[in-house]
């Protein structure tokens, strides 16, 4: 497990810097992309019970970058650490979103395109789709780390802002590239700041710098064989917290659903923002007293 | 669908993007009903002065605001804590784009101006809500409305700078 340490330590290391406008899901996407020309750092990491296995840190670092108002891009690093076994990179992903109307609707629709080179051992559970289930994850990473996915995933995510909360609804169909079928899934969340006006004062720890929410997501099977037999489905409360001028930190506690499911997921996440992160330039450092060396 | 054609898809839908990205002006559907009329456009976009990139004189997109979103009253308009609540919220979500001073900067256009503090406070909102995507400017619909107000309230009290905390 101490390895388990070194990776939250590690996770908590690079978090203190600019402001974020990171969304309060983890897994649900609402339909607000990254400002343009801005990039968000966040690492991801979540802690897993597991029956038939040994408890396991799994976390992804992501890079998203604003390229047009309507046009957001995302690369995911994904690794896991599993207690009693090892510590493994699990693969790569890169997501595009697209905003299909750019004026404000009741329901803003997002297309959502994602290409994934990963390995059966990963186990960030960014989406839960098809028939994922807890015991998927009971394989030792010496066996699942052999197995090659390379899938496209894509998403409807639909999302309104109803009298300050907003409510989004991603629908998900994911194909492994190596054959059929799709798999499907879905993820639904609320959510809503603590306080709606801001306060005249500067703060940091008052309500308004937080939002709390809840999300539900899971599999719905796969095109051969559509329903909640054999998939796994969870319920997570979340809570994030902007701070001014610095990181957005977010928790969620999950509780599965069924006996498919892991009891119990723990996800925190860290995210901070570089503002016009494209034409940032590094600056020569000042002359020391008595010239260079 | 064998991996071999799945990656062509893949690999036109980058190329696609590519195209986009290089053009620069493009956007896959505008305005307010198009995907109810069934209508996919392809628009231009605007320059960061906020004017139509054909040159038209029409900053910031104010007047794309329906009439009936320009007619809304500021509910904050009378209250000077509200606009130093709006200085704060400008300081955080807008100063990094439109500059502290509020006159403008590489990526976006000057807010201190006649033209914001004269126009509706609805229209303000309107735009603010909305954001101007082809051009760069995010949808604020992010934060709650009555937010949205108190930076309204500030850029339309002028500035008041005298009396505001400097803290983000």
């Amino acid at each position: 497990m101490n390895r388990l340490a070194v990776l939250s330590l590690c996770a908590l290391a690079p978090a203190m810097a600019a402001a974020a406008q990171e969304r309060a899901y983890f897994v649900t996407y609402d339909h607000q992309l990254e400002e343009p020309g801005n990039l968000e750092i966040s690492f991801n990491p979540v802690l897993a019970t597991q029956r038939g296995g040994g408890r396991f840190l799994a976390a992804w670092l992501e890079l998203e970058y604003g390229i047009r108002g309507w046009w957001t891009t995302e690369l995911y690093l994904d690794g896991q650490s599993t207690a009693g076994d090892s510590t493994v990179a699990t693969g790569v992903r890169w997501e595009h979103r697209v905003r299909l109307l750019l004026q404000e609707h009741r329901v803003n629709p997002v297309l959502y395109v994602e290409l994934e080179d990963l390995t059966a051992a990963d186990k960030t559970m960014l989406e839960v789709v098809g028939h994922d289930v807890e015991a998927d994850h009971a394989l030792p990473n010496r066996l699942a780390h052999r197995e090659r996915l390379r899938e496209l995933e894509t998403k409807l995510i639909l999302s309104s802002d109803v009298r300050d909360c907003d409510l989004s609804l991603n629908l998900i169909a994911e194909k492994n590239l190596a054959g059929p079928p799709w798999e499907l899934g879905y993820a639904a969340g609320v959510s809503r700041p603590l306080a709606l006006p801001a306060r005249p004062e500067p703060c940091s720890f008052c309500r308004e710098n937080f939002v709390a929410g809840v999300e539900l997501y899971g599999g719905l099977g796969d095109a051969t064989r559509l329903g909640l037999r054999d998939t796994s489905h969870y319920l997570a409360p979340v809570v994030a917290w902007s701070l001014p001028g610095g990181p957005t930190l977010r928790l969620s506690p999950a509780f599965g659903l069924n006996g498919a499911s892991h009891r119990f997921l723990l996800r925190f996440g860290v995210a901070y923002e570089i503002s016009d992160a494209a034409h940032r330039r590094v600056r020569p450092a000042p002359p020391r007293p008595g010239g260079p060396r | 669908m064998t991996p071999r054609p799945a990656l062509a898809v893949a690999a036109g839908l980058a190329l696609l993007g590519s195209v986009a990205l290089a053009s620069g002006r493009v956007v896959l559907a505008s305005g307010r009903g198009a995907l109810a009329s069934g209508r996919v456009v392809l628009a231009s976009g605007r320059g960061a002065d906020g004017r139509g990139v054909d040159g038209e004189d029409r900053p910031y997109g104010l007047d794309r605001a329906p009439a009936a979103a320009a007619a809304r009253a500021n509910p904050y308009a009378a209250s000077p804590e509200a606009a130093v609540a709006g200085r704060k919220l400008f300081l955080r979500h807008c100063a990094e784009c439109h500059g502290a001073d509020g006159r403008g900067g590489r990526r976006a256009p000057a807010i201190d101006s006649d033209r914001v503090r004269q126009a509706s406070p609805g229209a303000l909102f309107w735009f603010l809500t909305n954001g101007s995507l082809a051009t760069g400017m995010p949808a604020w619909s992010r934060l709650p409305a009555a937010r949205r107000w108190q930076m309204i309230a500030y850029l339309q009290q002028g500035h008041p700078a005298a009396g505001p905390p400097a803290g983000r």
